[in-house]
């Protein structure tokens, strides 16, 4: 199957804001990320603050530009072969604060024009035309079009934003935590509509969040990342089941699962996430990692390829050691 | 059986320019000795302002327009200012959402927290400075001394929640109020601090309120849960019962639209919106989205009912009640 | 600082009452304006004010039929009467018509230059937040070379070396109120352009240009309201400085830091209504905007909060 996305060694470091350039202290948003997408998959990026998701998904959209690195779509480079204009036309994004994400004085209808009208080449019958069309696929109401954002829920403001990234067309939807800032009888209503388009207009889905169950919901595959690095890659389900790397199994240790029979009273992971201005050496968890080796602390891990197709970066599988 | 604290009716409106919000509409629940009782909702359910009442906190212009809240044998919604600061801050105490921006940016931890203590206790400063460290250990800051000197924004969020516990607990209060203690935490930061908790209430004998939207965090540290829905509790039960056998309609959905990461369900998504504050029906407020409505649901909102000899066990619903006359 | 509880069955009705019928009045347009304005006499008084002096400034001649030039030696310097209720003065004009007829100067000179440097500024303040970098360094330090100065020194300077009359006059004070028109949009645009919203208008394919007209400054009308109507005083109180010193509007036009000026003599042999009236109504003037402006800082701000 045919990559439609691939995303090789993203390093995007940001200057610390206020400092003298050549003294800079540089935050390490990104230090080497890569992960494929085919089509019509879905792939769960997850992580948790400092893990650089966020910045990735912004490289990808060309609203910023990494240091190194490339994202292919199609097999071209989207930053020497692609104009932004083009790339926003097959890859689009929903962002996490559905209210922030929407101007705060255009209607739903506008907000959706806009995509339209910049992005789409469409004569004015055919944009009202489409601009139905679309509230209808996220399940708006007609009469809700010429109403402004405040007057919305999360829930609904957050179905203008898919309307508004569904209106060019693309094959490909970033979506940036987009269930985390809506009520719990929302999220499902917005999973299932997220599982239904894909079906319908045969998308693929590049998923950030930091919360597994949604992961397990709507991605085939999930990379788990640490302070700008990678940790394990592979099937959702083998990661979910059965995490190898020390960090995956404290994350997915850590969730709190809404069942009372599931509690867990073993000692949590220690320590925080340490800044990304000044990351440890070697191997990025290695000051929290229960499991740590002397080389650790001198090397950043390689990715060995496990047996079940999954890709972890941990010294205890690395191939001097034994599993 | 003697309740730390008790709340019967509360109802809380505020009176804005834009029309009456039913904040709160006639709430009841009962937290006991040592018990860590969960106050789940969504937005607009109205717990944290139910919370803010309890801690006589809700200000123009919001009023508490009925409702009892007995602590100790005294109802607090009678008590006179002078009464409202010995038990705020002293005997029952909150820990906000947000806690980077809950404690004061211009003042040093170390003030924060030994100024509680000489206020409430009128114990001397070097004393308090001694309990306020030996607590921020206790809540696993290796290096205490240092966090007192230190500003809050010098300090990360999942330390600046746990400064906010210890600021919480100075006084070495009845009850602790926690409104969204994990929310905005990192996943691993979360487990941390619901352990911290679990191994305060081992230690105290403190009640805990936690005001949550986490269905996860209930499960796994309460001991009862309200489920709040529109400014009304919708069901009370001990934590096991609420999630195996869930009573109200609301209840059931909730758990059946939330993901697992076990393994992927059809998820059933709850239709339609939370009704918003300012024009609640007049019957049930979860009449439009509820799966078992009936007749009744539309016009009379059902009363929250004690289920047979259960002691915190109660839900609002026609399904389980007596239909009302008229 | 105790919560309020209300138990008493009428003060309940009482409150019920009032809240259902301030939803009656914020339903229509402006209703939230109006609540606002009449919770703070302060700031009703200052729009009272406000457009007391507006109408009064447009309706002059219907005010006061009398001309503000005509000059009668038989009439001079008298005190205020029936036929001259803020009395005549030593050319025998009309005091009220001449304050009448000032008012419109100082409010056209005042608006005039804050419609402009509101304009100007915003442009400014809007291409430095939005761009950063160079271009933000070299526009925010030519605005901060003009701000370095005390305003009214750098007007007295200017208006001497561009001349006296009204149109110099609304130039020289657009110059130095732009600076705090920029600085405040440049500030909320770089908060604003933070904002998804600004993000996902990228994503569309919005140009930059039209981030900036329909995204940036639709979002900052807020304070560039409240700033407008905070500078609409002291620029008529610049105005009318400038006039008072004789650079800016001379003798005889009539405008009131004109005749607070030429009305100084008279002060001394007693004749106060030359002085008088045209310092009561600029002050008068200088006080509404500034109330008023509060009020409406009160409207723009937790409006959009909510």
């Amino acid at each position: 199957m045919a990559e439609l996305l691939c995303v090789e060694n993203m390093v995007k470091h940001f200057p610390v804001r206020g400092d003298i350039p050549f003294l800079s202290k540089r935050v390490h948003a990104l230090d080497g990320i890569s992960f494929s997408l085919r089509a019509n998959g879905s792939i769960g990026l997850v992580g948790e603050s400092g893990s650089g998701k966020t910045t990735l998904a912004r490289c990808i959209m060309k609203l910023e530009r990494p240091d190194s690195g490339d994202v292919l779509l199609d097999g071209r480079s989207i930053y020497r072969r692609f104009g932004a204009e083009e790339l926003r036309r097959r890859v689009q994004m929903v962002f996490q604060d559905p209210g922030g994400s929407l101007n705060p004085r255009f209607s739903a209808e506008k907000v959706v024009k806009e995509s339209l009208l910049h992005l789409g080449k469409a004569t004015r019958q055919e944009v009202r035309v489409r601009v139905s069309e679309l509230f209808r696929q996220v399940g708006m109401r007609e009469s809700d079009v010429k109403k402004l954002p405040h007057q919305f829920s999360g829930g609904q403001q957050q179905r203008i934003a898919i309307a508004r990234a569904l209106a060019p067309g693309p094959d490909i939807l970033i979506l940036d935590e987009p269930t985390s800032a809506l009520d719990l009888s929302l999220q499902a209503q917005i999973i299932t509509l997220l599982d239904t388009l894909r079906g319908d207009l045969g998308l693929s889905y590049v998923l950030i969040t930091h919360d597994l169950s949604v992961v397990r919901q709507v991605c085939d595959e999930l990379l788990v990342m640490y302070l700008g690095r990678p940790v394990e890659c592979g099937v959702t389900d083998r990661i979910l089941r059965d995490p190898k790397h020390p960090y995956s199994q404290a994350l997915i240790g850590s969730i709190l699962h809404p069942d009372p029979q599931t509690r867990d009273d073993r000692a949590p992971l220690g320590g925080e996430i340490p800044s990304a201005i000044a990351p440890p050496p070697g191997c990025r968890f290695h000051p929290r990692c229960p499991n740590r080796l002397d080389v650790c602390l001198k090397s950043e891990p390689e990715p060995t390829l496990l047996g079940d197709g999954a890709t972890v970066f941990c010294h205890l599988y690395g191939d001097d050691c034994a599993i | 059986m003697e309740y730390v604290l008790d709340v019967r009716g509360l109802e809380v409106r505020f009176f804005t320019y834009f029309g009456i919000v039913h904040a709160v509409n006639g709430v009841s629940y009962q937290i006991g000795e040592g018990e860590t009782v969960g106050v789940v909702g969504e937005s607009g359910s109205g717990k944290s302002v139910s919370a803010m009442a309890v801690m006589g906190l809700v200000e123009q212009p919001g009023y508490v327009t009925a409702g009892t809240i007995h602590f100790q044998g005294r109802d607090l919604l009678t008590l006179p200012d002078r009464e409202w600061h010995k038990i705020r801050g002293n005997q029952i105490t909150m820990c906000f959402q947000n806690p980077q921006r809950a404690l004061n940016p211009l003042m040093r931890i170390g003030k924060q927290l030994t100024r509680i203590y000489v206020t409430h206790k009128h114990a001397r400063v070097e004393e308090s400075r001694c309990r306020a460290v030996e607590l921020l250990r206790e809540v696993n800051i290796a290096d205490a001394e240092r966090v007192m000197n230190r500003y809050p924004h010098q300090l990360s969020g999942g330390m600046c929640q746990r400064v906010m516990t210890v600021m919480a607990l100075m006084c070495e209060p009845r009850v602790l109020i926690l409104d969204e203690p994990t929310t905005g935490l990192d996943v691993t930061v979360q487990k941390q601090l619901l352990h911290l908790l679990r191994v305060l209430r081992d230690r105290t004998t403190a009640s805990q309120m936690l005001i949550t939207h986490d269905l996860g965090v209930v499960a796994n540290i309460c001991d009862v849960v309200v489920v709040m829905y529109a400014g009304r509790v919708m069901e009370q039960a001990p934590v096991e019962q609420l999630f195996a056998r869930p009573m109200h309609p609301y209840t059931q959905s909730l758990l059946r639209a939330i993901p697992r990461v076990e393994s992927r369900i059809v998820l059933h998504a709850i239709p339609g919106e939370v009704p918003e504050a300012m024009s609640l029906p007049l019957g049930c407020p979860f009449y439009p989205r509820c799966t078992s409505r009936m007749e009744v649901c539309e016009q009379f909102a059902p009363d929250l009912a004690t289920v047979a000899n259960q002691q915190q066990v109660a839900v609002a619903c026609h399904l389980y009640g007596e239909e009302p006359n008229g | 600082m105790t919560q309020n509880v209300v138990r008493a069955p009428d003060e309940l009705t009482k409150l019920t009452a009032e809240s259902e019928k301030h939803k009656r009045v914020t339903r229509r347009k402006l209703g939230f304006a109006f609540l606002v304005f009449r919770s703070n006499p302060a700031s009703l008084t200052g729009l009272v004010i406000v457009v007391f002096v507006v109408l009064a400034a447009v309706l002059g001649p219907a005010i006061s039929a009398a001309s503000p030039d005509r000059t009668n030696v038989r009439t001079r310097l008298e005190t205020p009467s029936a036929s001259h209720p803020f009395g005549t003065d030593k050319y025998g004009r009309d005091v009220l018509a001449r304050v009448l007829s000032a008012a419109r100067v100082d409010l056209l000179i005042a608006m005039g230059s804050i419609g402009f440097s509101m304009a100007v500024g915003t442009c400014i303040g809007a291409v430095a937040g939005f761009f950063r970098g160079p271009v933000d360094t070299i526009l925010m330090r030519i605005m901060d070379v003009i701000k370095s100065f005390p305003q009214f020194v750098l007007g007295m300077a200017l208006v001497a070396s561009l001349g006296p009359g009204v149109r110099n006059l609304i130039l020289v004070i657009t110059i130095i109120t732009t600076p705090v028109f920029a600085r405040m949009v440049r500030s909320r645009v770089v908060s604003l352009r933070e904002m998804p919203f600004v993000d996902a208008a990228r994503c569309s394919g919005v140009p930059r240009l039209k981030i900036i007209l329909r995204y940036l400054v639709p979002n900052s009308v807020g304070i560039i309201v409240v700033t407008a109507a905070l500078n609409v005083s002291y620029a008529m109180l610049d105005a009318a400085g400038l006039s008072f010193l004789g650079l800016g509007v001379r003798a005889p036009q009539a405008e009131w830091g004109v005749m607070i000026s030429t009305g100084m003599n008279d002060l001394m042999n007693g004749e106060w209504w030359t002085t008088v009236f045209p310092g009561l109504a600029l002050f008068l003037s200088v006080l509404g905007f500034n109330l008023m402006a509060d009020g409406l800082r009160d409207i723009l701000d937790p409006r959009m909060r909510r």
